[in-house]
């Protein structure tokens, strides 16, 4: 089971050029708005058509410029959940769930079967606009499902709904997509979701994959400056090499030893949580510019000591233990194992 | 009071009507996906008579259809058929005169349309057509009679380009607004009042007839 995409398209003044594989399990697009991730999909589904390439789904083939096919969307079987989960709002959930039935012998009871899974029950004959956001989802769900896709496309699915929802849906949608048991695309641009969801992530960038892999190797080693600012590092400051293992982050004002050779790095980073209160190697003392106070943690400003004019960096740390340490000046830790080396 | 006025003026607007409805929603629904150039020529082409005095219309209509003109000489020779001076003439007349108001009113509605509605339908394997006249057209049933019934109203009302294409015959041209201003020429006051009446009367039940179809709008979308 596997869907294979490699195409490029040109609108306006944007430049889409994207190849990957997604197996069984959940690929993650991750990317900011406008970077072409929901393009790909529209591509993948025959909604938009590419200019160049190839498109295909467990050995069939969708789209390929070369051959001159071209399947029209209503023959890819391809599951689509959109945005906004496009349920038609003259019919009942019912009615929209049997629009998704192929085969008309033995329709109902395949309604039936999808109504119960889904746990819709008891809100058959409502209109999508009486049905809550988690509702809504679980009937276009139920739609795309008896349609027995090959694939499963999923745009931005839990944007539409309220932030206190969005856990429980997300588990919800986790377990109908380990059923599922085919490829399942997700665009995003939410890294804890591409996290929590994935088994594999794309990093996409300008219409481009910047960064492809298993979500803990991405997340450990983003490659990329916008790797790291997708994947939520808030501390990136360009780099000077001094040698072989140390560099200056010239933001921060702060000599680093690093574990590996800087290579062609151009920036480091850190994240927030993993610098640590404490002397030892790459330790620093620094003047707390700024105290932020998270529901569950503080984030601090701090600017080492000693270079008054450098750009502060950013530490997370529980509240419990900020209470304890609370003070003007600290000593922080970078632990080389948790810099990151970027490349633009 | 003799009532053809009235009955003719009716089955005038109500053909005239039901051509505009058909032909206005396939112009719509195509140009609503034209490229941009095609779509603001077009566009400017076929709302003009909306813009232009009724009588340019009649003008440019008698141009055409015309015994001596082009259109009008050969339907004459083929078919012996004069196609200006009868009831029907009118219809000529209306049908121009109404259908920038059911195009324009049918292409917003379609404009409006969330089109991932047709791309959803089209990825669960159902057919253009059933995506059409089962998705698309009941999405914008509201902007369709709204077009429909300002369209009739519009008919029922068309004075300037009737009176040149189809004249005043009584009992066989006729219309409402033609009688009005006959009698009102022929200082048959009372008469002529009777029938503004009446004219006043319709144009305000199909006035009520949009406003009631406007406030019946449910919102498309719970949340969104």
């Amino acid at each position: 089971m596997s869907l294979t995409v490699d195409i490029e398209k040109s609108l306006g003044g944007f430049h889409l050029k994207v190849a990957f594989t997604a197996e069984t399990g959940l690929l993650s697009l991750l990317g900011a708005s406008g970077c072409g991730k929901s393009m790909t999909l529209k591509c993948i589904a025959g909604i938009e058509r590419p200019d160049r390439g190839k498109i295909e789904l467990n050995g069939t083939t969708l789209f390929d410029s070369d051959r001159r096919i071209d399947l029209p969307p209503q023959k890819r079987r391809v599951g689509y959940l959109f945005q906004q989960y496009a349920l038609f709002p003259n019919m009942t959930v019912r009615q929209n769930i049997r629009c998704g039935v192929r085969e008309k012998s033995g329709a109902e009871a395949a309604v039936d079967g999808a109504i119960r899974a889904m746990h819709l029950d008891g809100l058959e004959n409502l209109r999508p606009h009486q049905l809550s956001g988690g509702q809504q989802q679980r009937t276009a769900l139920a739609r795309i499902l008896v349609n027995q896709p090959e694939v499963l496309l999923l745009d931005e699915p839990f944007s539409a709904l309220d932030s206190h929802l969005r856990f429980r849906l997300e588990r919800e949608m986790l377990q109908t997509v380990r059923a599922f048991g085919k490829p399942v695309v997700l665009v995003t641009h939410d890294r804890d979701e591409a996290f929590r969801l994935s088994d594999s992530i794309a990093v996409m960038r300008g219409g481009t994959i910047e960064v492809t892999g298993g979500k803990h190797a991405v997340f450990s080693d983003p490659k990329t400056r916008s790797g790291a600012v997708l994947t939520g590092c808030k501390n990136i400051s360009p780099l000077q090499k001094l040698d072989e293992r140390s560099v200056l982050a010239t933001d921060w004002g702060m000599r680093l030893t690093l574990a590996q050779d800087a290579g062609k790095a151009r920036f480091i980073g850190i994240r927030m949580h993993d610098i640590l209160p404490g002397e030892g190697e790459n330790s620093f003392r620094c003047r707390v510019t700024e105290e932020i106070e998270n529901p569950f943690s503080f984030t601090l400003m701090l600017r080492p000591v000693d270079c008054p004019d450098a750009m502060s960096v950013g530490w997370e740390t529980d509240k419990a233990a900020w209470r304890a340490l609370r003070a003007d000046e600290v000593t922080i830790r970078l632990p080389k194992e948790s810099l990151l080396l970027l490349k633009e | 009071m003799d009532l053809f006025p009235l009955w003719n003026s009716l089955r005038i607007a109500g053909i005239s009507t039901v051509i505009i409805f058909f032909v206005g929603i396939f112009a719509a629904y195509y140009i609503a996906k034209a490229p941009r150039i095609v779509k603001g020529v077009l566009d400017v082409v076929l709302t003009l008579p909306l813009v232009l005095p009724p009588t340019v219309v009649g003008y440019l209509l008698l141009r055409v259809l015309g015994p001596k003109r082009i259109l009008g000489a050969w339907v004459l020779s083929a078919f012996g058929l004069k196609l200006t001076m009868t009831w029907w003439s009118a219809i000529f007349a209306t049908t121009v005169v109404i259908f920038p108001l059911m195009y324009r009113t049918v292409r917003g509605a379609f404009e409006a349309f969330d089109e991932t509605l047709a791309w959803s339908g089209k990825t669960l394997g159902l057919s253009n057509s059933f995506i059409f006249w089962r998705i698309r057209m009941p999405a914008c049933r509201q902007g369709i009679l709204a077009g429909t019934v300002l369209a009739f109203a519009r008919a029922l009302g068309e004075y300037g380009a009737t009176s040149m294409i189809a004249g005043y015959t009584p009992g066989r041209t006729a219309t409402i607004s033609t009688t009005v201003y006959q009698l009102w020429r022929t200082d048959n006051d009372a008469l002529a009042f009777r029938w503004v009446l009446v004219n006043v009367a319709i144009s305000a039940v199909v006035l009520l007839a949009v406003n009631f179809l406007e406030k019946r709008k449910t919102p498309r979308k719970g949340g969104a």
